[in-house]
Formats: C-alpha cells, structure tokens, sequence
C-alpha cells in the first residue's frame, strides 16, 4: 500500500462496489475511479478502452456522477480540465490514437497543474495500427507527447486487481501533485478477466481535492517551488481564478518572459522528477546476488516470470524488477544495481523504449539485452529465456 | 503599478467586471473587441448574475484573450478548445453560468466541430463570437468566415473560398438561440446578451467586427470609424430573418438582429429525464436529486432578479442625480464660462452643418423627406445632414490613404 505525504481519507462509500468480483481490466479501470471519488468522465469510444467508458457510463446514475460522451478526444480531455476547474474529479481512457489526439491538452493540464487520470490500453500501431492487438508502444509518447517541457508520472498494471488498486493511486498522486497522470495499461490486461476484491470503503485512502478557502486577495493558483501539495480552486467559489496555457504568474495571469517561463518549467520538471523517491514504486524479486535483472511492466512481467522460473532451473541466478511507476523513471534504482549486475534484460512489446532508459542509467557498468517485439502480441517466454542464458554469461 | 495609475484604474465604471490590474489590454487601436467587452461586462451588470456564478473561458487568439480582462473565474484554454472547456465546467459545476467569448477562426475554424456538437446537443452556455473575418493574433489569414474576393494575407489574390454563414451553421445544428450584431451596435448586443445570459440552452451571438490592421487595411477599408460607418450604413435589422438567407459577402449588407429563440430540452435536461426514468426520483446527481437542484436554481433565480432590480433601481437613481446636477450647473458654474463654451461649440457645429447640408447629397434628404411622417422630417433631414458631414471626414481621410480597390 503506498503511503502519500498528505491527509487521506475513506473513500465515498457510494462509488465502491466491495466484494470480489470476477472482471476484466477495463471494468476494474472504471470502478476504481468510481471508488477514488472520480465523479466526471467525458469520453470518446475506441478499442480497447471502451469497456471502462461503457462501464462508467453504466454506473454513473446511481453513483450521481455525469457521464458526457464528446466529439472526439480533442473535447473529451477538454471537457475534463473544465470539470477539473468546476471542481470533480476527472478521468478519461483512451488507447494510442486518441491519446494522440489528447496530447494536445494533456499539455495544457500539465502547464495549467489540473489533477486528472488518463488511461492508454494500449494497442498495436503506428496510426490504426492493429486495434484489437496488444501492444506497449506508447510507453515515451505518456512522457514526452506534449510539446515544451513538462513532467508526467505514468502507472502500468498488471492485471485486473492492479487496474483497480492503481488507479486509485493515479487519482491520488494526481491530486497531491497537481498533475495528469497516465494509466498505461494494454489491451491484454485491459481485456483479461481475474478475481478482483473491491475493498470496504473504509479500507481505500483517498486523497481529497485541496480547494483554497482563505481570504481573497492572497489566493494563489500557484506556488512555483518544485513541490506537491498546493490548493487549486473551484469555479463559483468566488475567487475569480485564470488559469492559461500561457507562461503565467502564481496569479494565473500571463507572463511572457524568458524568466517567468524557467521558473515555471522548473517548477513543473522538479514537482516530478524531485520527488521521485516519493513516486516511484516497484516490486523487485530475488534481487540480492542475482546476476541477471529482467526489467519489465505490464503484461510483459507476467510472461517474464515463467522465463524468469526457467533459468532458475538452469542454475541462472536471475532477479525481477517490475516497474509499477513507469514515469519518472526509476533512475537510481537502475544506477545502484548495474555496476553490482551482470545484465538488464528489458523485454518490451515495442520496438524498444523503456529499454533506452535502462542503457541511459546503467551507464555502460553492466550488459543490457533489449528483448523487443513489436505490437500484436505478448512474447513467447523462450525468447526472454534466451537473452537470460546470453545475460548471465 | 503606481498607487496613482492604480486609483486611477478602479475608478473606471468597469472596475467591477474587468481585471483592472490587467490593463492595458493587448486590442489595438480600432478593434471591436474592446467594445463588445464593455457591452459584455455591461450586459453582466444588469442581468443581475452573482459575479461569483460567472465563468468566462475562451480559445486563442485576439478575442481569446477575453478571458484574461474578465473580473470573473475564466479559462484561456488551447486553440479551438473553448466551448468542450465550457461544456466540461458546466456540467462539473450547474451552477455556474458559463460563457464562451472567442473569434470566429477559433470556434468555427478549429473548433468548428465542437460548435456544432455543442448546439446539437443544446449545452448550457452562450457562445459570444466575435466575428472580425481574420485570424488576427497571426497577421491577417483567411478565416473560415473571410468573404469571397477579400483579401488576407494567405489569400493575397483575393478569397477564392466561400464562407460559413454562421447563423445558419448554429440554427442548422440546433442552437435554440441565435443573434447577429456588429460591434457598433452596442445597445443591441447588451439587451441580446442579457437575454441570452437570462435563457436556458445553447445561446450563440455572432458580432461582426472590424480588424483594423489587418483586414480593413489589407482590404483598404480606411480605419475603425470607417467600418463604424459602414455598419451605420449597411446594418439592415431583420428580426427573425430566414438564416439560410444572412450571408455576409464582401462589403455588402449585414442582416443583424434576432433570428432564433426557441426552447427545447438542454442537455442536463434531458439526461436528468432519462436517468429520473431508469433509477426512479431518488437519481441524485453529485449526491443531490432533481428537486433539490431546481429548488436551487429557482432560489438563485429569485437572487439574480432581486439584483437585478436593484441594479435598474441603482440607475434610475444615477440618472435623477444627473438630471439635479446638469440643473444646477448654470447656477453654480461661473456664468460666463459655461456659456461661451457652448457657444464655441454651436458655432463650430453650425459651420459643419452648412457645410455639410450643402455637400450632401439630395436624394438622401429627399428620401427622408418624403418618407418619413410630417413630424419626424426636420429629424430625419438633420440627421442626414449629420451622416452626410462624418460622410465628407471619412472621405477627406479616404483621400489621403492609398486609393481603394473596387471588387465588383
């Protein structure tokens, strides 16, 4: 369970369905943003996302949440940062191109520090790609979609379970950070049917919105000092707040200057990657001594494990490192572990991404074997148990 | 900002509305924008809407930053973005009455879909567009509203494409209200704001406006007072006018006024319908059912008209103040001041009118004359006298500017 530098609270009891339930990633998708409190979701249909969107639109009526199919993706992330400034908690899903069609305003919530979950299930590209075959390629567009400088953090499940738990955790990092923060999930965990358990309300920690209440004139949209945890506000409230994509001032209004435009970027690069000790997450097995590390995410990890069970009847001393948090990057975990390793094997279901982070922070001091497969679907362990065997030699 | 310029600014009558620690504005000398504000800001005023209640969200450009001048919560959103920022706010928030105030290449252009999506589904929220044929912000290109044959700087040879008329565009969508005026006709487009700002739907107020640097002088269409003139002259009010037929070609007429106003379901309306009918009466949304939110609405209502009576009742009484002191003047101001200024004027006033009822042209006078009921024709004829001498300015000003291009 991961601990958050501020106040939780229990979750609203009305958008947790408790219980085990037998669903698909998609579904848990939906109903752990019901359960973290997410009231707004305005969405455009694409596969595989879609059943998280049916699901909440299913379910909104009862749990008194407004559910808004748009246009297109344009408006639907645009309706969301409206949402955001009339005060709900917001989510979307989408998969690679409707994400790109995002991107545009995934920008302008990262600059304007809206709170709001976006999940990619993502499928095989480029363009249409393969809409119904899974895939991990959008792994660097979640970072660096958005044009000019700007920090994401990025979750990637595993499973149904993981679906539910994480995107709690989305809501309540993106809360605290003021950020968007992405889902990257794939279609085959999206669509892949497990035993999830829904807690009692009681037992999910929500981070709740941090609406300023103070007098009038020392209101602040913003705080540029690298750091989470800053109140927003809500329209009607009575504080007249602007918020632009522009360079602004900790008023909201434009400032169009060299200087103004450092400090905020700062502000934006290091509330992230300044606090990633804080935002990191990973589940590391059989690490202590191992020779081999196989780094992977998604669904990619579930296949390593039996790769992974393989070598270890063949004597490999080989550990796994399966990355929860894909942005930031795990950066000084990676560097701390190559000098003491033989080798990385990074196995993703792309033509090589993550795997460029993993080089960049081993820093030469160890092997890095990048077992890339391209979208359509999961690998065949044998393959991950080859680059083992050529890693631990 | 110096403790003077700042007294000085809240002073301004529209320190209530306006952010007055954010002028200057960016408009430049001529543009319609700066007025259609103040009608804004103005309509705001009477309507009697809590200020608090009020959000103001627009796209990119130089209408775009509308937003930013406004004394109210706002969005300056990404380009074309406006109205699904709008739509968002809205319906996070029902409360709020949420207006989107934009230019015609950001709502119509790259956010025509979301124009129409939004009348289709008859959203909450007026659409104030400021129809001035050009993307201004980037130097002049064509719009998808620039007239056929109208120059721009990606049109340097003359707009071969035909545009949007955009009236027919909303009406055609299903916008349940739907208005034109220019941005000359202030006392219209604040009584048409009001009302939209007091009517539930999809409310759209297209005002033509004039870009001075860019499309009245790559056009040689003289200055702002030019096109003021042009719209005094070319302005045709046509109240319920068919909307296929309010086409706006290159230097023609403009058929403004009223032409939609109608009531349909908005689309909380008819999603509360639908979900009242599937969960039964107990269907609350953000934890409150319908007839708690209508109670609500119908006690904020009851609060916008009360001040919205004291805001008329505030301006009866400005007005018997001003009525007492223009009285008194005479009185207390040295006698012999006051008069000689008003003698100065009426005789600079008196040698513009010879002047000009010997210029102006006879048809005009004669036109007036012989329509125009026996008491109005002294009215009408000096009137045209009036027009005939502004008339004879803009020409003396049209002479000195590079000859203009005749496109007919």
């Amino acid at each position: 369970m991961r601990k958050y530098k501020t106040k939780t609270v229990a979750a609203d009891p009305r958008g947790v369905d408790s219980g085990p339930h037998f669903m698909d990633g998609d579904h848990a998708i939906a109903e752990g943003a019901l359960a973290a409190g997410c009231r707004f979701f305005a969405g455009y249909p694409i596969t595989p996302s879609t059943e998280t969107f049916e699901r909440f639109a299913e379910r909104a009526p009862e749990v008194g949440a407004m559910f808004i199919q748009m246009e297109d993706e344009l408006s639907a992330i645009a309706a969301n940062i409206g949402a955001v400034w009339g005060g709900q908690k917001v989510m979307t899903v989408t998969c690679g191109p409707g994400f790109s069609l995002m991107v545009e305003n995934i920008g302008l919530a990262a600059m304007t520090e809206t709170p709001m979950v976006i999940t990619n299930v993502q499928r095989a590209g480029p363009s249409t790609g393969a809409p119904t075959l899974t895939a991990q390629q959008d792994m660097m567009q979640a970072k660096w979609g958005p044009h000019g400088d700007n920090a994401m953090i990025a979750l990637s499940p595993d499973s149904p379970q993981e679906c539910f738990d994480l995107t709690i955790e989305a809501f309540n990092l993106s809360e605290y950070y003021r950020v968007p923060v992405i889902i990257l999930a794939d279609e085959t965990v999206g669509h892949m049917h497990e035993k999830v358990v829904i807690p009692p309300a009681d037992q999910i920690q929500v981070v709740p919105r941090n609406n300023y209440s103070g007098p009038k004139e020392d209101f602040r949209p913003y705080k540029f000092d690298g750091k989470g945890g800053h109140p927003m506000t809500r329209a009607g409230d009575g504080y007249h707040f602007h918020i632009t994509g522009l360079t602004h001032n900790e008023r909201g209004y434009p400032v169009v200057t060299a200087e103004q435009n450092k400090i905020v970027v700062t502000h934006l690069m290091e509330k992230i990657n300044g606090n990633a000790d804080d935002i990191v997450r990973l589940e590391e097995n059989d690490i202590d001594g191992a020779d081999v590390v196989v780094v992977s995410y998604g669904i990619t990890s579930r296949i390593a494990v039996k790769a992974i069970q393989d070598a270890r009847k063949e004597g490999i001393k080989v550990g796994s490192l399966r990355m929860i948090t894909i942005w930031p990057f795990c950066e000084n975990r990676i560097r701390e572990l190559a000098p003491k390793i033989k080798c990385f094997v990074v196995p993703e279901i792309n033509y090589g991404q993550m795997v460029l982070e993993v080089e960049r922070c081993a820093g030469g001091k160890c092997k890095v074997i990048s077992v890339n497969h391209c979208g359509g679907a999961v690998h065949d362990p044998e393959v991950i148990l080859d680059a083992i065997r050529k890693g631990s030699k | 900002m110096s403790m003077d310029t700042a007294k000085f600014k809240n002073a301004s009558p529209m320190a209530g509305t306006l952010r007055m620690d954010r002028m200057a504005h960016i408009w430049c000398p001529g543009c319609g924008i700066g007025s259609e504000v103040n009608a804004f800001a103005e309509a705001v005023k009477r309507s009697g809407i809590d200020p608090d209640k009020l959000a103001v969200v627009s796209g990119i450009g130089c209408t775009g930053r509308v937003a930013g001048y406004v004394d109210f919560d706002s969005i300056h959103t990404t380009h074309g973005r406006a109205i699904p920022v709008a739509t968002g706010l809205k319906l996070a928030n029902p409360n709020m009455k949420v207006v989107v105030f934009s230019g015609e290449g950001d709502i119509t252009g790259i956010g025509g879909n979301h124009f129409i999506h939004a009348a289709r589904r008859n959203m909450d929220i007026v659409v104030i567009c400021n129809n001035n044929f050009t993307y201004g912000m980037t130097g002049g290109q064509v719009t998808p509203t620039t007239p056929h044959l109208a120059v721009s700087s990606t049109t340097p040879f003359g707009n071969h494409e035909y545009p949007f008329n955009l009236p027919f565009l909303a009406d055609a969508a299903g916008a349940t209200y739907i208005a034109r005026w220019t941005s000359m006709h202030s006392r219209n487009l604040i009584q048409s704001i009001e009302e939209a700002l007091s009517r539930k739907g999809f409310s759209f107020i297209e005002i033509v406006s004039p870009c001075t640097t860019l499309y009245l002088r790559r056009n040689r269409l003289g200055d702002g007072v030019d096109a003021l003139q042009f719209y005094q002259e070319n302005a045709v009010l046509k109240h319920g006018a068919d909307t296929r037929e309010v086409d706006i070609d290159f230097q023609g007429k403009i058929i403004i006024g009223k032409f939609v106003d109608k009531n349909k379901p908005t689309y909380s309306e008819a999603l509360d319908e639908r979900c009242v009918k599937v969960v039964g009466d107990d269907y609350e949304l953000y934890g409150k059912t319908v007839p708690e939110r209508e109670a609500e609405e119908k006690a904020e209502k009851e609060r916008v008209a009360a001040r919205r009576a004291a805001v008329q009742a505030e301006e009866e009484k400005a007005k018997r103040v001003v009525t007492k002191v223009s009285a008194k003047i005479p009185v207390k101001s040295s006698a012999k001041k006051a008069p000689a200024k008003v003698a100065k004027v009426t005789k600079a006033s008196a040698k513009t009118a010879k002047k000009a009822a010997a210029k102006a042209p006879a048809k005009t006078v004669k036109k007036a004359v012989a329509k125009a009921p026996a008491k109005a024709v002294a009215k009408k004829a000096a009137s045209a006298k009036k027009t005939a001498a502004k008339k004879i300015v803009t020409k003396k000003a049209a002479a000195k500017a590079p000859a203009k291009k005749t496109r007919k």
